[in-house]
């Protein structure tokens, strides 16, 4: 994988072009998935207007107070990933590297926390397909707590990629592998996949914990 | 049914159809009217233009707005207009008239019932008088369905957990297909059914034939008295149900509904969904009770209930 | 000497690692034509089957299951990606002076994602299959169907990817290897429907990968999201569904209307009338078609004023199309025109198209939709779009740039028997279909009145002449691969970059960096038609 600093890869010429061209690219894969997670919120934010009641009952069973230490700890990671792209602009190796596996540690903790949550959860009975033992009264809060799965585990797996991104870069910068313009592209790249995943969660979070509370 | 070699138009059953048609003759000769030039045109550049024919090639336009302009809105302004007609006619085909005959349908893998005010039910066949407005109130047991009348050139989608409506007013007495026209499963294509139009007095003589002893209001009754509604709806300890129909509900959340036969419907079957002020949430569900067609007899009783039923019940 | 030609180095594993767009075309071209196939023998069961008034060749479920692998296996794997990642993957960067996609691995994982989907769904459709429709409308997908509605589920879920991936390679692409001087407006219009094309790929293509996770979610853990007994709603399937499925209609329309604007100036020799329209006019489409999904549901239960208003976008939505249609016709005004298969094939597209389009403004009337919704009269307009016009389009870019593809000259004359056929077995085919649509003949039926059995069984016999018609293809353009005599740089004496290059092109496609210095379809006598 060791990529040589003389020519950016085909079919550019330019690195300022490749570098135009993978930015683009992010953003519009990046758009799609505003797409995808924007209709499952549009969906959950139909279900609040046509049962409110429900939706409550759903709620107020969630665990508020793990979810909000969740959404700090991920925009803090958000945040050290523009720390790393910083660092990375203004060439100090170490800043980078620490700020990176900061934002990667408090990612996966993001993933822990879920993990606790969802456990809790299990342990409630919530969980889609165990119905007959639900805590829950109204169909429709039960309704509400499945796409709350749904959203949380397709968002979860999203963050799982960004950590695996932030280990695969991380390693790449521990070990001198990556250089140049090329590190600098790949790392404002999964720096932009960060932001949207920690964006989604910023939508998510009201429109799953707060709304109807 | 009609036994011919080459079918081109299907009947029409109602004054309706007959407008139908006249707006989709109108839209075709429009559409031809903005088409047959493009075709026209095609052909005559085709051949005045072949290679190595001798013609007039100088001064090729490469655009030419005033055209363009021309090309655009003449025909928008041209569909606004058949859209104008197409709307009005649509609003006419989703208002029933007050006085329609009402009929409830529930629709199941793979069959239709039909259930008439007066008790009589039938299945895969719907009589119904010639000349006077028929409004179906339908729903489906399990999977969407679609109710359709090629000669009344109507139909609706038949919901599951939700009343849709269709009506017409038939005008000639005759038998007519009737299909499933929503993809359902196995047996879509066999779940047909005949409509069948009766002169007024041979409506009469068939609902007299085939009355049940109780109509369907009565019906709607024995399930109130069965399943012990009374006991709650007429003791304080549930809403009042003297007058309920179309009645403004006020509800826990603070919003105002009326109470029409979708919330009706939904109060049995689902009590939760919208809970009525200054009530406790303790209505069981009856959903594991009750089928569609009972919870329609159930409604049509509740409907009738004047606001003076069961005394003095306030 | 100039360099090798891309199809040079043989080897099985240089094709499956390739990164060159051209060779990823070719091996989505022979993925496209596998899947048309397959897709077409469904068709045939399905009118062979309605010959007979009665069910007699397949039961009831097995007709269901017929009509759905049609569905799923024509929208998603041939329709969709034809043009796109066929011609456009192809032509793409030639026209526009670039060496290759902007992302050529991201490529080759598209078609691998194009295939492995394929392969999933195709094996879930012939392992049982599942009966739901293409359109897997909620309740019946998700609680009452026995068939391998997740597997079915997955393979598209993954073929999804690959459209998106492909939308934004060339939307990348389009934006930033342009060869200097290149600008939007001397760009081919065949660049500007792409360009159209891949925005609903990259926005609408999402919204089907959540509504099919969604349905798969119902069907496996029963979630409740469409089951109104658990508070659900099954109109909300449909509100997600054709969301998406309305933009992809376009994606499978707007490149088949790129290709007819090379096909049309190519044959006459003549600039296009009215390039601004007609290139703003694909950019319309795309937007407005995320617009109109409501009007496949005017009798679905939706409010009656929604109803309006998606009719009126309907409306307003045919206007670009109509743009298109009158200045390809304007285009042939004093033109230069030589009536080869590529033309033959475009005005086969124009004639097609415009029936279908003006019965898409048919249903999208209120009070004719009530009637004609969900019967044959929807199944004739779409394949009049879907199958008349946009595989003519498929078929004229085959024609017109295979010679540029492989090097080879097939024959004229097969060439436009197959339009002729095409356009006559067509017409038969659907055609009576409009009639028994509006007969009451009702879609996804394998018996029906014994009336409608002589429109039935016309219907047929002209789907006899339409295999026939596609089939004969095959022949004479693998024929030409052996047989044919070598095309040289420009056939059809066409404008564009892509006749500049030799046929086929090198691997870089150019031996030197472009310099754009001229109009599109610059036809003058002064037009500079030197090789590169």
């Amino acid at each position: 994988m060791i990529r040589s600093e003389q020519r950016p890869s085909e079919p550019f010429v330019a690195w300022a072009q490749q570098r135009e061209a993978a930015r683009l690219g992010m953003w519009l894969f990046l758009a799609g998935e505003a797409m995808m997670f924007g209709s499952l919120i549009l969906v959950a934010g139909f279900y609040r207007l046509q049962h409110p009641d429900g939706v409550a009952e759903a709620v107020a069973g969630l665990h508020f107070g793990l979810a909000t230490l969740n959404t700090f700890t991920l925009l803090t990671s958000s945040l050290l990933m523009t720390l790393a792209l910083t660092a990375s602009e203004q060439a100090s190796e170490r800043r980078l590297r620490h700020c990176l596996m900061g934002a990667t540690l408090l990612a996966a903790l993001f993933l822990a926390c879920k993990g606790l949550e969802y456990s809790l959860e299990y342990r409630e009975g919530l969980l889609p397909g165990f119905a007959a033992d639900s805590p829950l009264h109204l169909p429709s809060a039960r309704l509400f707590m499945n796409l709350y799965f749904i959203a949380t585990a397709l968002h979860g797996v999203h963050v799982l990629i960004a950590v695996g991104l932030g280990l695969w870069l991380y390693l790449g910068f521990a070990r001198g592998r990556l250089q140049g313009h090329q590190a600098s592209t790949r790392l404002e790249m999964v720096t932009l996949y960060w932001h949207l995943v920690d964006g989604i969660w910023v939508l998510l979070f009201p429109t799953l914990y707060l709304v109807g509370r | 049914m009609n036994e011919r070699f080459l079918h081109l138009w299907p009947e029409q059953a109602s004054d309706y159809a007959v407008s139908v048609d006249w707006l989709v003759i109108g839209f075709t000769a429009m559409m031809a009217l903005f088409v047959v030039p493009v075709f026209v045109a095609l052909w005559i550049f085709i051949w005045r233009y072949r290679r190595g024919k001798k013609a007039d090639r100088d001064h090729r336009p490469q655009s030419n707005l005033p055209i363009e302009l021309a090309w655009i809105i003449l025909p928008f302004i041209g569909s606004l207009v058949i859209f104008l007609f197409s709307a009005r006619l649509f609003f006419f085909a989703r208002t029933p008239p007050a006085d329609a005959l009402e009929v409830q349908v529930t629709a199941r893998q793979w069959m239709w019932k039909f259930q008439h005010q007066g008790g009589q039910r039938e299945i895969n066949t719907l009589h119904v008088p010639a000349r006077r407005p028929v409004k179906l109130t339908m729903i489906s047991e399990d999977v969407i369905h679609s109710l359709f009348f090629p000669s009344l050139r109507i139909k609706q989608d038949v919901l599951p957990g939700r009343y849709s409506m269709l009506w017409f007013q038939a005008e000639h007495s005759g038998t007519y297909q009737v299909y499933c026209a929503e993809y359902c499963g196995t047996d879509h294509a066999a779940m047909l059914a005949r409509l069948v139009v009766l002169d007024p007095g041979d409506y009469e003589h068939w609902l007299q034939d085939n009355g049940s002893a109780a109509d369907l209001i009565s019906q709607g009754q024995d399930l109130y008295r069965q399943y012990g509604c009374g006991s709650c709806h007429e003791s304080g300890s549930a809403p009042p149900l003297a007058g309920v129909f179309n009645r403004p509900v006020r509800l826990s959340d603070g919003s105002e509904v009326v109470a029409d036969d979708a919330y009706l419907r939904d109060s049995i079957l689902l009590p939760q969904k919208q809970l009525v002020a200054g009530y406790l949430p303790i209505m069981p569900t009856y959903s594991n009770l009750l089928d569609e067609e009972a919870v329609q007899r159930l409604v049509a009783y509740l409907r009738s209930l004047p606001a003076t039923a069961f005394g003095d019940s306030k | 000497m100039i360099s090798p030609s891309y199809l040079h180095r043989q080897g099985l594993l240089s094709w499956f690692l390739t990164r060159d767009h051209k060779r990823i075309a070719v091996l989505y071209m022979i993925t496209v034509t596998f899947f048309f196939f397959v897709g077409g023998l469904a068709a045939s069961l399905i009118r062979i089957e309605l010959v007979t008034p009665n069910g007699d060749l397949l039961t009831a479920d097995g007709y269901n299951r017929a009509f759905t692998l049609h569905g799923v296996i024509m929208v998603w794997f041939f329709l969709i990606p034809s043009i796109p990642s066929v011609f456009g993957n192809f032509l793409v960067p030639i026209m526009i002076g670039a060496r290759d996609m902007a992302f050529p691995r991201l490529n080759l994982f598209s078609w691998y994602l194009l295939l492995g989907g394929g392969l999933f769904t195709l094996l879930a459709l012939l392992l049982g299959g599942v009966d739901t429709g293409w359109t897997f409308y909620t309740p019946l997908s998700t609680m009452f169907s026995n068939g391998h509605v997740v597997a079915v589920i997955c393979g598209v879920f993954i073929a999804g990817f690959s459209s998106i991936f492909t939308g934004i390679n060339i939307i990348v692409t389009v934006h930033t290897l342009r060869a200097p001087g290149m600008t939007w407006m001397r760009l081919p219009l065949f660049i500007w429907a792409m360009y159209a094309t891949s925005i609903i790929l990259v926005l609408a293509t999402p919204v089907l990968a959540i509504t099919l996770l969604l349905v798969a979610a119902e069907h496996l853990f029963n979630i409740g999201v469409f089951d109104p007994r658990l508070g659900g709603d099954p109109l909300l399937f449909q509100h997600l569904f054709w969301f998406y499925s309305h933009p992809a209609v376009y994606i499978m329309i707007l490149p088949a209307m790129g290709v007819v604007s090379e096909l049309i100036t190519a044959a006459g020799h003549k600039r296009i009338f009215g390039y601004r329209f007609v290139a703003w006019s694909s950019v319309a489409i795309a937007v407005i078609g995320f617009l109109v999904w409501g009007h496949h549901m005017f009798v679905a239960g939706q409010s009656m004023y929604a109803s309006l208003v998606f009719s009126l976008l309907s409306f307003l939505v045919s206007i670009p199309s109509a743009i298109k249609a009158y200045n390809w016709s304007a285009t042939l005004y004093k033109s230069d025109l030589t009536l080869h298969a590529p033309f033959l094939f475009a005005l086969t597209f124009i004639g097609l198209f415009i029936v279908g389009g003006v019965t898409g403004l048919f249903l999208a009337l209120l009070a004719a939709d009530l009637h004609a919704h969900d019967t044959y009269f929807v199944v004739a307009h779409f394949h009049y779009i879907m199958v008349g016009a946009a595989v003519a389009g498929y078929f004229g870019a085959l024609h017109f740039w295979w010679p540029k593809i492989t090097g080879r000259m097939y024959s004229q004359l097969w060439g436009k028997i197959t339009a002729v056929l095409i356009f006559c077995g067509f017409n038969l085919t659907f055609f009576p279909q409009f009639l028994l649509g509006y007969l009451g003949m009702p879609r996804r039926y394998h018996s029906y009145d014994p009336d409608l059995q002589f429109l039935n069984v016309l219907s047929s016999a002209g789907a006899s002449i339409l295999a026939l018609a596609y089939a004969l293809p095959f022949f004479y353009l693998l024929g030409s691969l052996r047989w044919g005599e070598r095309a040289p740089m420009n056939p059809w004496e066409a404008a564009g970059l892509e006749w500049r290059v030799p046929s086929p092109p090198p691997v870089h496609n150019f031996d030197a960096p472009v310099t754009v210095d001229f109009e599109a379809y610059d036809y003058s006598p002064e037009a500079r038609r030197d090789p590169l």
